[in-house]
């Protein structure tokens, strides 16, 4: 009931929360050596979700007529990349503070978005239940 | 909801931060306590940090702390000073491996790290209370 009112934007929050958690843990870990610095491909992230919200489920496979059918889940992990640096560092840490914090305003603008989109949704819902 | 999550992370690294600025207010305080030989000499305190797997390898999202407290090896400053009250028998003076230059730097690079980590947790406040607020 509540995707098909929110749409996309449900998993988009969902994807988003998540990225600004490995951007904030990248951030955090920058002064740690060897430290490999992430992202999520929000783009194929997104993507396979909406596959999947077109198809309406990802089927899991079964292999035997006596298996029970269910929706796979595709998991936000799936899409996480290691960052290549510009800047290599001596002591192994990927971390580029700007580029890092850029992504995290970037991240959290467009996560400001997807909530402006959910507010409007539902004023709309409300605007339509009083009848106005 | 797991946008607490980054306010956690970010908490770990501020807390990694602190304990980096205290040793370095150690190194730094201790930079003209002498001494007569070289096993009681203050040695330079550097931190190391380690990120926090929690034996879960497939979670994306991970703090950081400190794993340990090193003592720096690079040569202690021995310095010929007869008249020194702390002068051992050949007449010596040993002065910590402090290097001031590089705590200087390490302090500038420590306070930066911290600002980034408040920052990371004043948006995600910002974002928290904006999701609270859906739909009023």
């Amino acid at each position: 009931m509540a995707e098909s009112i929110f749409g996309i934007h449900e998993r988009a929050l969902q994807v988003r929360t998540m990225r600004g958690e490995v951007l904030a843990s990248n951030l955090a870990n920058a002064d740690t050596p060897n430290y490999k610095a992430r992202d999520v491909d929000f783009r194929q992230a997104l993507r396979a979700e909406s596959d999947k919200f077109a198809k309406d489920s990802l089927p899991m496979a079964h292999t035997s007529g006596r298996h029970m059918t269910g929706d796979a889940l595709l998991n936000t992990q799936d899409f996480l990349k290691y960052r290549m640096p510009t800047q290599p560092s001596l002591d192994g840490n990927t971390v580029e503070a700007h580029i890092e914090k850029a992504q995290y305003m970037e991240n959290a603008m467009q996560h400001q978005a997807t909530l402006e989109f959910i507010d409007s949704k539902i004023q709309g819902i409300r605007g339509a239940l009083k009848g106005e | 909801m797991s946008l607490f999550k980054v306010l956690d992370i970010s908490g770990t690294g501020m807390h990694a931060q602190t304990v980096r600025l205290n040793t370095i207010a150690s190194n730094m305080a201790n930079v003209d306590s002498v001494s007569s030989n070289k096993d009681e000499t203050y040695r330079s305190k550097q931190p190391v940090f380690q990120t926090i797997l929690e034996g879960n390898m497939n979670e994306p999202a991970m703090g950081v702390r400190v794993k340990e407290i090193v003592e720096s090896q690079a040569p202690l400053k021995m310095e010929y000073n007869p008249n020194h009250p702390m002068a051992n028998e050949e007449g010596y003076i040993f002065r910590p491996n402090v290097d001031i230059n590089e705590e200087m730097a390490n302090m500038l690079s420590a306070s930066r790290s911290y600002e980034t980590n408040i920052e990371v947790m004043n948006t995600s406040k910002q974002l928290l209370l904006r999701t609270i607020q859906l739909g009023k």
